[in-house]
């Protein structure tokens, strides 16, 4: 202790001090983020790399550059992961259709073996969220957990429902019912369109698990007090009233009164 | 029965059993008499005449399925694990309101449904009060001897929502604890005074755990006794002024031309109510309403998208999302004297629903100051016979549709693919010359409906029929009406402007001025009804192309 408290007013003490900061800082940061960073287990061999690379050339490469490394029209695709891809190609939503406030689901462009080439490409180009493994998929988790954790950070937008919302300038949360449970996974981690990323830090795998459990039961239970009316809420709910109930009773006070009018 | 109908006749006695025991009920109380009296009061037959008693059968059905939800629902707030059977929701920490709500839902037998019944026909007893106040208002029937009717009937229809508000509340889900926050903002931003009432009002600060049970007693007692006292008020007032009716021969100011209440009147009207209940519950078996389980319990930091209002309150909650927080640089917001005056949610929030219900209350009073019309009015107007009361009539009702709308933006934006923002700005737009508009093409409109009822009744109904007369002239002949449909195209008043007129010191004052410009606008573009001279000359000269000859009826119209 003694060299210490004499070495503390050595001129190269404050820059040994700097460096230690920036050290401790740094490496508690490498740590912290790795817990973030998906690792890339599912498998993809060289050859599908490869073919995807092709594919990417002839369909993406327009507005994602060569190499994906972005244009003017697209952003770069370093880093995005094999799950961005997989949702983005397996909903449909890429390639786009046209550019405007966000890309629609529209039926899928590429088959299965092609959407699994051009994963493995874009994975090949940097590391990114991977594909979710099956067991977080199956939909055996804590439904009443996975419905808190859905009003807390999904319903204000995607409805408590899931019924979808409105955002600012024509973009929109879509509806969750019929989106299978790997896409729902995969864009909660890689945060598609306008939507936040949910990373694992924020929502853990089990969590994740928990909200799908919720979103297909709630689809499965459908909705026991007969038809929803589009599970809207009060307006349609209002809607109805005017026009089929008050409808239908205009049309019962017409008829009793039809004799003498 | 024919033996109560002489109560006053001590030593009767009747032949039968029942004959007795009615005469023995009657000379105690006089049920006959007022059978009598009531038995032949006559309602005049319309299908717009019904929405009264629509709302009144929702009333009913409100009752009785209300009762049947306080035997299980329990408006406590204090904290609970839902047990039920409702999986999604198992073991989530939950206040005993919504709680026992989800018991309604799916453990009491029936309770589901009943639950439904109960709002459908919430939603339904609220849009008849409106529907039948429009029938009421476009037609005149507000006018001397009904202003005070009107006026219990407007607040008929604020207890109405006060009582659907109250009752939305209560199954303390995110929906309704939403809508409560809502209220909460509202009330706290009333400068001053604000923050106290809603501490008052929630116990300390929001949610508390007092405001359900508070609502409860009020949802249950204090809104459905004030809306049963008016009802009677309001029924009373009916049987002393009797009905209105709509213009016809033979009918006056003097009489009421229809069929009496008993038989004809009370099978009817008896009947009408199974069919409302009949389509409410309907409406309960196949359509959801309120699907509590999907919003979860209330917590106050969660929103969801799509969060609304009943509609009957959607039109404040569209104001709301209508109003900028800032104008240009100006914030609406404001700090003065170190307190923030929240201006951006207390204008929307009371000034347009203060402007509505102002401009309700008093429309008896204003038509009758600009018009000087102080006699009693038993004969309604067509709505195109007052065409300015219809355009103003119009233009309010356009105006509240405007912020109705804004309060299902969100949906409007999603359901179209349009722009959010777009939907805004363009309501904001209407906000403004929506009414304009809507007075104009509405008063034009009865305008020209009064043109027309004008044309048949002078040279009447075009019949299809193309005559070619020998000179090879093509002509359309024209078929008379018979004289009662006639009527109805004639028989209305077209009062014309009331100028100033000096007050008893013989002074015309500021305020006489101001009346005579305000009845000039009332009353200036007119469609005079045919006179009979007028009837006379177009039945004399009743050639075969008198359909084209119409530049006769072009100078009568004044301006």
């Amino acid at each position: 202790m003694k060299a210490l408290s004499q070495k503390r007013r050595h001129p190269l003490a404050a820059i040994a001090l700097l460096l230690m900061g920036l050290l401790v800082t740094g490496g508690l940061y490498a740590v912290a983020t790795t817990v973030n960073q998906a690792k890339a287990t599912t498998s993809f061999s060289a050859n599908d790399a490869e073919e995807g690379g092709k594919l990417f050339a002839a369909n993406c490469a327009t507005c994602h550059g060569m190499g994906a490394s972005g244009s003017q029209d697209g952003p770069s695709l370093v880093g995005v992961g094999a799950a961005a891809v997989d949702f983005q190609v397996g909903t449909g939503r890429m390639p786009m259709q046209m550019n405007g406030p966000q890309a629609y689901k529209k039926p899928a462009q590429f088959n299965e073996e092609q959407t699994h080439q051009l994963s493995a490409y874009v994975a090949s180009l940097g590391p990114g969220p991977s594909i979710p493994e099956a067991h977080v998929l199956d939909g055996q988790g804590d439904a009443a957990n996975g419905g808190e954790l859905f009003r807390v950070n999904c319903a204000m937008c995607h409805n408590a429902a899931a019924a979808g919302g409105a955002l600012t300038r024509g973009k929109f949360a879509p509806a969750l019912s019929g989106v299978s449970e790997k896409h729902i996974y995969e864009a909660m981690v890689t945060g598609p369109q306008n939507m936040p990323v949910f990373s694992d830090s924020n929502v853990g795998p089990e969590g994740k698990r928990d909200i799908i459990t919720f979103l297909k039961q709630i689809e499965a239970n459908g909705s026991p007090g007969g038809a929803d009316l589009g599970a809207l809420g009060p307006v349609s709910e209002g809607l109805f009233v005017w026009i089929a109930g008050l409808g239908v009773i205009i049309a019962f006070t017409i008829w009793l009164t039809s004799r003498t009018s | 029965m024919s033996a109560t109908s002489t109560p006053s006749a001590p030593a009767f006695v009747a032949k039968t059993k029942g004959g007795r025991i009615t005469n023995f009920v009657d000379e105690r109380v006089g049920g006959s008499g007022m059978l009598r009296e009531f038995g032949r009061k006559v309602f005049p037959d319309h299908w717009s005449f019904m929405f009264g008693e629509v709302a009144l059968y929702s009333f009913v059905i409100l009752l009785l399925s209300g009762t049947f939800l306080t035997f299980f629902f329990d408006p406590s707030m204090a904290e609970t694990h839902y047990q039920g059977s409702y999986t999604p929701l198992k073991n989530v920490e939950m206040s005993v309101a919504y709680s026992s709500s989800l018991d309604i839902s799916f453990d009491v037998r029936g309770g589901l449904f009943m639950r439904q019944v109960h709002h459908w026909s919430a939603l339904l007893f609220v849009a008849s009060v409106s529907v039948h106040m429009l029938r009421v208002f476009f037609t005149g029937a507000f006018r001397k001897p009904r202003e005070m009717n009107w006026v219990v009937g407007s607040v008929l229809l604020i207890l109405s929502m006060a009582a659907g508000f109250t009752g939305y509340s209560l199954p303390d889900d995110l929906l309704s604890g939403n809508g409560l926050r809502i209220i909460d903002g509202v009330i706290k931003s009333i400068p001053v005074i604000g923050t106290y009432i809603s501490f008052f009002l929630f116990g300390g600060e929001f949610p508390g755990t007092m405001v359900i049970g508070r609502l409860y007693m009020l949802h249950i007692l204090l809104v459905p006794a004030l809306i049963l006292l008016m009802i009677v008020m309001h029924l009373f007032m009916v049987v002393v002024h009797k009905h209105t009716q709509y213009p016809g021969p033979g009918r006056n100011d003097g009489n009421v031309v229809g069929y009496p209440l008993g038989p004809v009147y009370a099978a009817k009207a008896g009947g009408f109510f199974f069919i409302v209940f009949g389509v409410v519950a309907l409406m309960a078996g196949f359509f959801t309403i309120n699907p509590i389980w999907n919003y979860g319990p209330y917590d106050p930091s969660p929103v969801s998208a799509g969060t609304q209002p009943d509609w009957y309150i959607g039109f404040v909650d569209g104001a709301l999302r209508l109003m900028p927080g800032t104008i240009g640089n100006w914030s609406v917001e404001q700090v003065w004297f170190g307190q923030v005056f929240s201006f951006n949610v207390l204008l929307p929030a009371l000034v347009p629903a203060g402007i509505l219900f102002t401009v309700m209350f008093m429309y008896p009073w204003i038509e009758r100051w600009i018009t000087k019309d102080g006699r009693e009015h038993h004969v309604l107007d067509r709505p195109r016979n007052a065409p300015t009361r219809t355009a103003i009539g119009m233009a309010g009702f356009v105006w509240y549709c405007v912020m109705w709308a804004a309060a299902g933006s969100d949906l409007i934006a999603t359901h179209f693919h349009v722009s959010l923002n777009d939907v805004t700005y363009w309501l904001r737009a209407l906000f403004f010359i929506g009414p304009v508009i809507a007075f104009i093409v509405t008063k034009r409109v009865a305008l020209a409906l009064q043109r027309k009822d004008r044309e048949i009744a002078l040279h009447g109904r075009e019949t299809g029929r193309i005559v070619r007369l020998p000179h090879g002239e093509f002509i359309e002949v024209h078929a008379p009406l018979d004289e009662y449909k006639r009527y109805k195209l004639v028989g209305f008043e077209s009062p014309s402007p009331l100028p100033a007129e000096p007050n008893a010191n013989g002074v015309v004052d500021k305020k006489e001025k101001r009346r005579a410009k305000l009845s000039q606008w009332f009353f200036e573009d007119r469609v005079a009804p045919a006179t009979p001279a007028e009837l006379e000359a177009a039945h004399g000269h009743h050639g075969a192309h008198e359909a084209i000859e119409s530049g006769d009826t072009q100078k009568t119209l004044s301006r």
